[in-house]
């Protein structure tokens, strides 16, 4: 336990990703029964089902005063860490494993918890009882990804990260199959692969100058890109389920698909809002987000389907090796023999040349769509961002100019840099911040800015410097929503700097009627 | 009690304890800047605090003043005034005040731990007591410096590419790391910022045990590897700190017992190494003056009133204008 709790702590406090990479390696390399368990609160597949956030306040408050206890978290702001700091430590107790100590609370039973977990956390130091609560809370938020956990686990042993991606919905706990492939002792986990979800094939972005060049247009088609969530869609006789892009199952939340979908197949589409399969844009599909459950009103007022784009199995039969043209005869082979889904079917656009999908790219349905993805006919279905195979083009932002209000240093390489800035525009007589970006600029015009801002702060708001209103930035931008969340009620879609307006005087930046009347936001 | 303000100002005689603006008579509990400032008629202080006034602002930042021997008493009028050690760093005082038979003690910053680097704090019985509570909530329980020094000592033998740079304040907590490293036999040559050399050398000449030291120069980058660099936690952010190899950012101070604390400020090495008391020697001093009336001042005095309270001492909080917690020294 003092050795996982340090690699927490020095994870949570460690930028770098080299570093973290590093820190895990050398924990993992230790060939123990921990590591099992410490992929397990890595991968946040470890719980304990008697104790969570409400059980640790009631049994924080059995051992110090609640009012001091409630001031100190209003000070800290983080639960565990208010609680290993305020517990009463009695003598620490022998160090234990972090199996043995995992395996011991799982047996307390649930009449004695308050006790016996009690008990636990006053042997512990304080960074031990730190980690014990942020596993029973779950969510360690260290800056670790369950990625970069297996990119370490990977370079660890020589594998590449695809393989174990490819099986690792498949794994489970203890992972010995895992680790045994990994050390090379026996050949990959075999997994039934019909069962569980199958990481997505995604695109990379396209370079227009260097790949439009060095790329066949004849070998490949397009389709739209639509701004809603990629799913994985499972069907079977005898269960529906939906994954989102992480593998999260996200079925109870649209519960229409499942009641709904007939075949057995497994299906990669777009999930959108929309009536009579016309999507409706983002911001309504966002009313469906981040639910766990959809009542039937909310059902009925932004209904969503699905927009298939590939299949990976059809009828128990693994399609992934063939080409994308074959999978796309299979796919609509099970769209004609199931009519009645909530699904219906990407458009394929065939072109000679780039520059005939130049057109498609920007003028098709307006908003929708946030431009095209460009796939290899004869690609595989791959796990990740494989290069070579499928892009994605962008069509050209939106754009406007506003002025550098506040400013805020950045992190990790930019860490010394004034290098998160916001924008606004004019109300009146006064200016009101329409957004925050802090990407798109060059290294030099960051050295720029960071220099104008140390030179011309006006005021300070602890890490937040407010600037003299002198700097006009062009602001690209994919999409832009009315919210009532932000003061200038509007919500942009990954604003990003597109360049330093020198040339032009703050006078001219518009006001935030006009930014809502050239973007039609009401 | 009632002859002293809420700003520790005494009415009577015209005097003030630790003013952030220039008045007549001044009675400085120690160095640092937010007590200490430029600009008064008369400063009374223990004779290091005043020396180290003239190092920060120079020879003419009073026009006139007073040095105090610990334990020696200063009347004016019908009130008696004597400083005791706080502990908190080199010259730091306590104020006692005597007037009818009451016994008022300003604690100012102190802390009752162990420290080279200062005389040790002195504890003072008295009537009413003000303390101060920068660390006045019980998750601040700080640990033996020694170990967390030594986390210091471990990083540097374990990462011999990198150099440390430890965020320390230039006054006292520089100095207090510098002795740290030398009660643990590191007898390296310390590097620090430019802005330490005076207040190190000044230690140095009262005989603080600092070790060797160098300030940093433009040397060739993988000179500082290994090494330890000392500079103002302003620094650590700056592009000042990026001239050196592959740093590790490290900071002592109590502020680094709260992890997110610590990620906020990107420090990647944590020291709790405080010179203010911690919960538990705050409520002991509270106990231990026998004080029935307590006044708390400077950082957290929520949760200490209420304990106060519900020991039956009078309690409340002071608010000294012009100080917020957590930029203090």
């Amino acid at each position: 336990m003092k050795k996982f709790s340090s690699l927490l702590h020095n994870l949570i406090l460690t930028p770098s990703r080299n570093t973290k990479i590093k820190l895990l390696q050398d924990y993992f390399k230790i060939l123990d029964s921990n590591r099992a368990y410490a992929l397990a609160i890595l991968s946040d597949q470890l719980s304990f089902q008697f104790i969570k956030a409400s059980k640790l306040r009631e049994l924080v408050y059995e051992q110090v005063d609640q009012h001091l206890f409630d001031y100190s978290y209003d000070y800290v702001g983080d639960l565990a860490e208010t609680i290993s700091l305020i517990w009463p430590t009695n003598k620490e107790g022998k160090s234990q494993n972090l199996s043995t100590l995992i395996e011991s609370i799982k047996k307390i039973k649930k009449s004695e918890i308050n006790t016996e977990f009690s008990k636990v956390l006053s042997e512990l130091s304080n960074n031990e009882r730190w980690t014990l609560i942020k596993i029973c809370t779950g969510g360690l938020r260290i800056g670790v990804s369950e990625r970069l956990v297996k990119t370490a686990l990977a370079d660890l042993y020589n594998k590449s990260v695809n393989e174990i991606e490819e099986i690792w919905h498949g794994l489970e706990f203890p992972y010995e199959n895992l680790f045994q492939w990994l050390k090379n002792e026996t050949s990959k986990p075999k997994i039934d692969f019909k069962k569980l979800f199958h990481p997505m094939m995604l695109a990379n972005p396209i370079d227009e100058e260097k790949d439009f060049k060095r790329l066949d247009a004849n070998e490949f088609h397009a389709e739209y890109k639509w701004d809603g969530i990629r799913v994985q869609l499972m069907v079977s006789s005898n269960s529906v389920s939906l994954y989102s892009r992480t593998g999260d199952n996200i079925s109870s939340a649209f519960p229409e698909i499942i009641e709904t979908t007939k075949g057995d197949a497994v299906i990669d589409g777009e999930l959108l809002v929309g009536g009579n399969f016309k999507p409706s844009g983002f911001n309504d599909l966002q009313q469906r987000l981040n639910r766990k459950k959809a009542s039937k009103d909310l059902q009925k007022k932004f209904p969503v389907f699905i927009r298939a784009y590939d299949i990976l199995f059809y009828k128990g039969k693994d399609l992934r090796k063939l080409s994308l043209v074959k999978r796309r005869k299979y796919l609509e082979k099970f769209q004609k023999e199931n009519t009645t889904n909530q699904i219906d079917l990407s458009t394929i656009i065939n072109f000679s040349t780039w520059e005939a999908l130049t057109k498609y790219k920007n003028n098709f349905y307006d908003d929708l769509n946030e431009g095209v993805m460009i796939k290899l006919k004869n690609s595989e279905y791959l796990p990740g961002r494989k290069k070579g195979y499928w892009y994605k083009w962008k069509k050209n932002p939106k754009l406007v100019d506003a002025i550098l209000m506040y400013a805020q240093r950045g992190h990790g390489k930019r860490s010394s840099y004034y290098s998160d800035f916001t924008f606004g525009v004019w109300k009146e007589n006064e200016l009101v911040p329409i957004g925050k970006a802090y990407s798109g600029y060059t290294d030099k015009e960051l050295l720029v800015l960071d220099k104008f801002i140390r030179n011309n702060t006006t005021n300070k708001f602890g890490p937040v410097r407010e600037v003299k209103k002198e700097i006009i930035l062009e602001v690209a931008f994919d999409d832009v929503f009315p919210s009532n969340r932000h003061k200038s009620g509007v919500a942009m879609r990954f604003p990003r700097i597109h360049r330093i307006r020198w040339d032009k005087p703050i006078n001219e930046v518009i006001s935030i009627k006009e930014f809502k009347k050239e973007f039609k936001i009401d | 009690m009632d002859f002293i303000n809420h700003q520790l100002f005494i009415k009577d005689i015209n005097v003030h304890i630790d003013p952030i603006l220039p008045k007549k008579t001044a009675i400085i509990t120690h160095g640092h800047a937010d007590h200490a400032r430029f600009g008064h008629d008369h400063v009374i202080a223990t004779r290091q605090t005043i020396d180290i006034m003239k190092i920060r602002y120079g020879d003419k930042c009073a026009k006139k003043f007073t040095p105090l021997r610990y334990g020696q008493k200063y009347s004016i009028k019908n009130f008696d005034f004597t400083l005791y050690p706080a502990g908190h760093i080199l010259g730091s005082a306590q104020v006692l005040i005597e007037k009818n038979n009451h016994r008022l003690v300003i604690t100012g910053d102190y802390k009752v731990g162990k420290d080279e680097t200062c005389k040790n704090f002195k504890l003072v019985k008295c009537d009413t007591l003000i303390t101060e509570a920068t660390f006045g909530l019980p998750i601040f329980q700080h640990p033996d410096p020694k170990d967390e020094i030594q986390k210091l000592i471990r990083s540097v033998k374990i990462n011999k590419n990198n150099c440390h740079i430890v965020g320390a304040y230039a006054l006292g907590k520089a100095q207090r790391v510098m002795n740290l490293l030398r009660q643990q036999k590191y007898n390296e040559t310390i590097y620090i910022h430019g802005s330490l050399e005076k207040l190190c050398q000044y230690y140095s000449k009262e005989k603080i045990n600092i070790g060797k030291f160098e300030k940093v120069s433009s040397k060739d980058k993988s000179f500082y590897e290994g090494k330890i660099i000392i500079a103002p936690p302003s620094t650590l952010k700056d592009r000042w700190s990026r001239r050196f190899p592959n740093p590790i950012i490290c900071m002592a101070s109590g502020w680094m017992t709260v992890k997110q604390r610590a990620k906020q400020q990107g420090i990647e090495l944590p020291l709790v190494i405080s010179d203010h008391s911690d919960w538990n020697e705050l409520l002991d001093t509270i106990k231990k003056s026998k004080a029935k009336n307590i006044l708390i001042t400077h950082g957290q005095e929520d949760a200490l009133v209420y304990y106060c309270k519900k020991q039956n001492l009078v309690s409340k909080p002071l608010s000294i204008q012009g100080r917020s917690d957590e930029e203090i020294e």
